[in-house]
């Protein structure tokens, strides 16, 4: 909502000061202030000036000489860019000496041998306007009286102003109206606010009678008062009134459409008019409408109503308007419009706001319904305003009005207990200091002892209605700032849960394997998911920003793929890259939502499958995983002959292998990329080893290396398992040291060559005991496994 | 009459079907649609038809497309998972062969979204908050009702919500905020409450320098028995202090919030006189703790709000949020 200082003063005329200060109080209002403009000021030395002569330059085509009468008795040569003035314009005219508002000083100069002694401006050299394509011509705009020489300001009769662009809650509908922030800005300022009388003397025949007014929905229409206005005026509307529409966003358009828009933005209240000759049968019916009911809006499009919305019907019933959102182009006024039916409503918010989310509607007056307009007294102090100046634009103003009453809020008055006042705020407020906040902007307060007071809310506030609400109004006017500040004495012990500790714990961990933590956005492009070898279930969004950004991820390596191909793509070499995000998997039958989980990924461009196994291993440790196997299983997306199932105690939690490499070159990378998923909720939330304390030994350790052939499908776990189950409490540390394939292996095995420690906690091994248990390693490695020592 | 494409799309599983490696894919595709297609062609030609008759004939084009498109989209899958696996045999791996591995000596890096939530977690925990989360994918009733924002309410409209294809229109979303945690909390919990909720948060915002359709927020509760809108602007106070240093200031601004009342925005002061606005806060809305099942009689609270990507912008002097999800490295490791 835009206001104008100028404007508020008519409402109350204290209201004076520095307008950054003012800002300052709007702010703490609630009005928050989003852009303050002083305008309307002129740089001293810019007078009227009328050309008396046009003659080209003579060295120069894109200039012209203007002989100019600045009201000094002689005349002045100047040199101008612009060729849009005739013989005889009134034009601005910056002297010799004048400072523009960019700080360009005005001089005597010549330009290509001519002399130029001033400068006429066009709008955008003097910052009244965006105009820049001519100088100002002000034949039509002047004052009377004004001539060659007088001020500009006083030519126009501007003065200076502050335009402040505010913005409103939804929960104030009274403040998108000057009238509204004025009172609010008054009692702030603790200066008088007196909205003016309008009421206008009337002749002829009185119209209540004339016109028939009927509320079939009295939920729907609260209110409907409507007068009639004879031989309104037909032409623009006088400068004044445009200039203020102009100055708070809104075209002018001819004088009774501006006068409505006028009144809506002084006092809040919409209006709407009626061609009364038009409206069939003089009759007017305010019902829901039928569903495929149909009206032509004035904005020429044929609209399709449904069962609901508010409409406004003539006397054959035929919708003419669309209730509080738009009017209809059967009764729009034009120019042989005689009898104007103006009328001012109340309409139920939530209604409105239906019908113009549906219609994807939001005009100014439907902002204001849906926000609850005002259904007091201030209707006919509205409808006054709207009378009075048709009045002065030459209107007849025929006495009556219509007044017809539907189903209004019910704001009986409230009692408001202090202790609950103070105890939200934490202040310790008297109730006639209360009472005095409320007041100052129009609620009705009555102390009935220290304990509360009984308040009566305001018809211009229709979102305000409870106890909270009046100590909102309270908090407001005695100011946030003067509200003490403490601190509440939790007696809680904070912390993060056991499942943020242990995310935190896997972030660290790769953090130190080297990896960087990347955070794709979860939307994927239609077929992303396919294209990477997964069902292409993915929910879809209904109004993505991007449609090709379309499809929440069921899996994190679409957006992977994409980082990885990336930083191939910005020459930033190989990469390892994870994440830890929300996958959104199709909802359980049954189930609303969908099946979201928080997964991690790593993924390591330029590295095979087994440095994604050393991941894995790195966090099983880190995290106590009891019992983590690779199981074979062709994940989708991955190379299934270097790809397996990651499964902790039992349960699947994910895969890890290397991505495939159709599935690469669909993605744009390069090379291999070795990857890991884990559904990291069911990992972290799952059963963890306990780290039991194992004394250590005093005594020396032995080592043996034992080597194997193992055919390939004997998978390397299952040696390692066999030479665990032989060795017992002994054994101390195992670890594969050497993997080889050729010569002297025979073809469709390998050699795996481990190195294992023995050390006993008591004692000082013997040869005899560690040629003992070398024995049992082979004997059950080669009975348990087709494994057999190499020699 | 069949059509050109209409042939050529009827071919089209065949071919598909006897294509051996995602590259006769690719070729069957660039055949069947790319720019010198019969699809191509036919589409330039539609604009040559009776405007009447070229509804009709765009829709039956689209059709047979689209089911192209899909078919594509299969042999694709079927070329790019398990139907490729012989040919990978020889390069197969016994993925428990775990041979000691020498992790590369450099430090990885959090993101500095990351970076910044942690910090903020670890002040309110130091306040005594624990940390509270909550899904991505909200209902209606989470996002707004509960929230004391009816359907047909003007603020609605201003969350830019992007919606989700599942139950009735509108009726499931990505959370335009962090706030229905606070629900989700207080209908599952007991007061004394004291959370703080960070999460993603999506709206539909265009990307560009300084938005993105899916950021950070974090969200703060508090409900016990004598909270007030003092005990709230002095824990913004406190938090203010602890995040940016003592001699940043705040402030309170009235505001509107459908969830909270009274409402105020935040501001910190910045060093050269000005205000900063940093979020939003209020104190609980009585139908808010009504909706949860709690008692506004014998319970208040307060609730915060504000961005955790603004904080790591504020703090690294980063020009352009995209970064954040770009994932260049020569970023990520600057943190």
């Amino acid at each position: 909502m835009k206001v104008l200082l100028s404007w508020l003063r008519e409402f109350a005329p204290g209201i004076d000061g520095d307008p950054a200060a003012l800002s300052d109080v709007l702010s703490a209002l609630g009005l928050a202030v989003e852009e303050m403009t002083v305008t309307g000021s002129v740089p001293d030395g810019v007078v009227l000036g009328r050309v008396l002569e046009l003659r080209p330059h003579p060295d120069a085509d894109l200039i012209q000489l203007v002989e100019v009468d600045d009201g000094s008795g002689s005349t002045l040569q100047v040199c101008c860019g612009a060729f849009n003035m005739a013989v005889g314009d009134l034009v601005p005219l910056a002297r010799v000496g004048t400072v523009m508002p960019s700080g360009l000083e005005i001089a005597r100069r010549k330009i290509r041998g001519q002399a130029s002694e001033g400068m006429c401006c066009s709008e955008i050299e003097l910052e009244m306007g965006d105009d820049t394509d001519g100088i100002m011509i002000l034949n039509n705009s002047v004052a009377t009286g004004a001539g060659p020489g007088t001020p500009l300001a006083e030519a126009l009769a501007l003065a200076p102003d502050v335009l402040w662009d505010l913005e409103v809650g939804a929960n104030r509908p009274d403040a998108l109206s000057v009238m509204g922030v004025a009172r609010d800005l008054a009692a702030a300022l603790g200066v008088g606010f007196e909205p003016p009388d309008w009421s206008t003397p009337a002749s002829g025949p009185d119209i209540s009678d004339a016109v028939d007014v009927e509320i079939v929905d009295p939920t729907l229409c609260g209110r409907f008062v409507g007068r009639v206005l004879r031989n309104t005026p037909s032409g623009p509307s006088p400068a004044w009134m445009a200039n203020r529409l102009i100055a708070l966003g809104m075209r002018p358009i001819n004088s009774i459409v501006d006068i409505s828009n006028y009144v809506m933005l002084e006092l809040g209240q919409p209006s709407h008019t009626f061609d009364l000759a038009r409206v069939r049968g003089s009759r007017i019916r305010v019902r829901r409408a039928r569903d495929a009911e149909t009206v032509t809006t004035l904005d020429g499009v044929d609209r399709s109503l449904v069962a609901g919305d508010g409409v406004i019907a003539g006397g054959d019933d035929a919708v003419i308007g669309i209730a509080g959102v738009m009017g209809g182009a059967s009764t729009e006024i034009g120019d042989g419009t005689t009898d104007v039916l103006v009328e001012m409503a109340w309409w139920d918010p939530p209604s409105i706001s239906r019908t113009a989310k549906r219609l994807n509607l939001s005009s100014e007056a439907a902002t204001r319904f849906r926000r609850g307009a005002d259904w007091g007294y201030n209707v006919e102090r509205c409808m006054n305003r709207f009378v009075k100046l048709a009045a002065e634009l030459g209107a007849e103003v025929t006495p009556g009005m219509i007044d017809e009453r539907g189903n209004l809020p019910d704001r009986r008055p409230l009692r408001v207990r202090t202790s609950r006042v103070n105890g939200l705020l934490g202040t310790s407020l008297s109730a006639a200091a209360m009472a005095g906040h409320l007041r100052s902007i129009g609620f009705g307060a009555d102390v009935s002892g220290p304990a509360g007071l009984d308040v009566t809310i305001p018809t211009w506030r229709w979102d305000t209605e409870t106890e909270t609400d009046v100590a909102e109004e309270v908090a407001r006017l005695h100011g946030y700032e003067n509200i003490a500040r403490t601190v509440p004495t939790a007696n809680e012990a904070g912390g993060l849960s056991p499942y943020q500790q242990d995310r935190r714990l896997v972030r660290d961990v790769l953090v130190g394997a080297g990896c960087l933590e990347s955070q794709p956005m979860p939307f994927v492009a239609p077929g992303a998911l396919a294209a990477v070898g997964l069902p292409e279930d993915g929910i879809t969004l209904s109004n993505p920003v991007d449609d090709s950004e379309s499809v929440l991820r069921t899996s994190l390596l679409p957006g992977q793929l994409r980082a990885v191909a990336y930083n191939q793509r910005h020459f930033n070499g190989d990469v390892r890259l994870f994440e830890i995000g929300h996958v959104y998997l199709p909802a359980p039958e049954g189930q609303l939502l969908p099946d979201e989980r928080e997964f991690l990924a790593v993924a390591l461009s330029g590295e095979e499958a087994p440095a994604a196994v050393a991941v894995l291993d790195l966090l099983a440790e880190a995290l106590a995983l009891p019992a983590v196997e690779l199981r074979e299983a062709s994940p989708p997306g991955l190379l299934t002959t270097r790809s397996a199932e990651v499964v902790v105690a039992g349960r699947a939690r994910g895969v890890v292998g290397e991505v495939d490499p159709g599935v690469l070159e669909v993605s744009g990378v390069a090379g291999r990329v070795a990857w890991l998923q884990l559904d990291l909720q069911e990992v972290l939330n799952g059963p963890r080893a306990r780290r039991r304390y194992r004394p250590v030994s005093k005594y020396p350790p032995s080592e043996v290396d034992l080597a194997f052939v193992v055919p390939e499908g004997v998978a390397a776990v299952q040696v390692e398992r066999a030479l665990r189950a032989a060795a017992g409490s002994l054994l101390v540390r195992i670890e594969l040291f050497d993997v080889y394939r050729g010569a002297g292996v025979t073809d469709g095995a390998r050699s795996l060559a481990y190195r294992l420690r023995f050390q006993a906690p008591d004692r000082t091994l013997t040869d005899a005991d560690v040629a003992d248990v070398r024995q049992r390693c082979i004997d059950e490695t080669s009975r348990r496994t087709k494994a057999t020592l190499r020699s | 009459m069949m059509e050109g494409y209409e042939k050529a799309a009827a071919d089209a599983e065949e071919r598909l079907a006897s294509a051996a490696d995602i590259h006769a894919v690719a070729d069957i595709e660039r055949d069947l649609l790319g720019r010198r297609s019969q699809f191509t062609e036919a589409k330039r030609r539609l604009g040559d038809l009776d405007p009447g008759d070229r509804a009709a004939a765009g829709r039956r084009l689209n059709a047979a497309r689209e089911r192209v498109e899909a078919s594509v989209a299969a042999a694709r899958a079927r070329l790019t998972a398990s139907g490729r696996a012989d040919r990978y045999e020889a390069e197969r791996l016994d993925l428990t062969e775990r041979l000691p591995r020498v992790v590369p000596l450099r430090r990885g890096h959090l993101h500095p979204v990351t970076q910044a939530r942690d910090r903020l977690e670890d002040v309110f925990v130091g306040m005594g908050y624990t940390v509270a989360e909550g899904p991505e994918v909200e209902s209606a009733w989470y996002n707004f009702e509960a929230l004391n924002i009816p359907e047909w309410h003007p603020a609605r409209g201003e969350f830019d919500t992007i919606f989700v294809n599942l139950g009735q229109p509108e009726e499931v979303m990505l959370r335009s905020h962090t706030s229905p945690v606070q629900i989700r909390v207080m209908e599952n919990r007991e007061p004394p409450i004291y959370i703080v909720a960070p999460g993603r948060t999506f709206r539909t915002d265009t990307a560009d320098a300084t938005h993105l359709p899916a950021f950070n927020q974090i969200e703060g509760l508090a409900v016990d028995r004598n909270i007030t809108l003092g005990d709230l602007a002095g824990t913004i106070d406190e938090f203010v202090r602890a995040l940016f240093g003592r001699e940043v200031k705040a402030r309170l601004r009235p505001s509107y919030f459908p969830f909270t009342e009274p409402s105020a925005e935040f501001d910190i002061s910045r060093p050269d006189g000005s205000w900063l606005e940093l979020g939003g806060c209020g104190m609980v809305h009585p139908n808010v703790l009504r909706n949860c099942g709690i008692d506004p009689e014998e319970w208040q609270g307060f609730a915060f709000g504000f961005g955790i990507d603004r904080l790591a912008v504020m703090r690294h002097d980063i020009d352009d949020i995209r970064e954040f999800v770009n994932n260049d490295v020569r970023f990520l490791s600057q943190f």
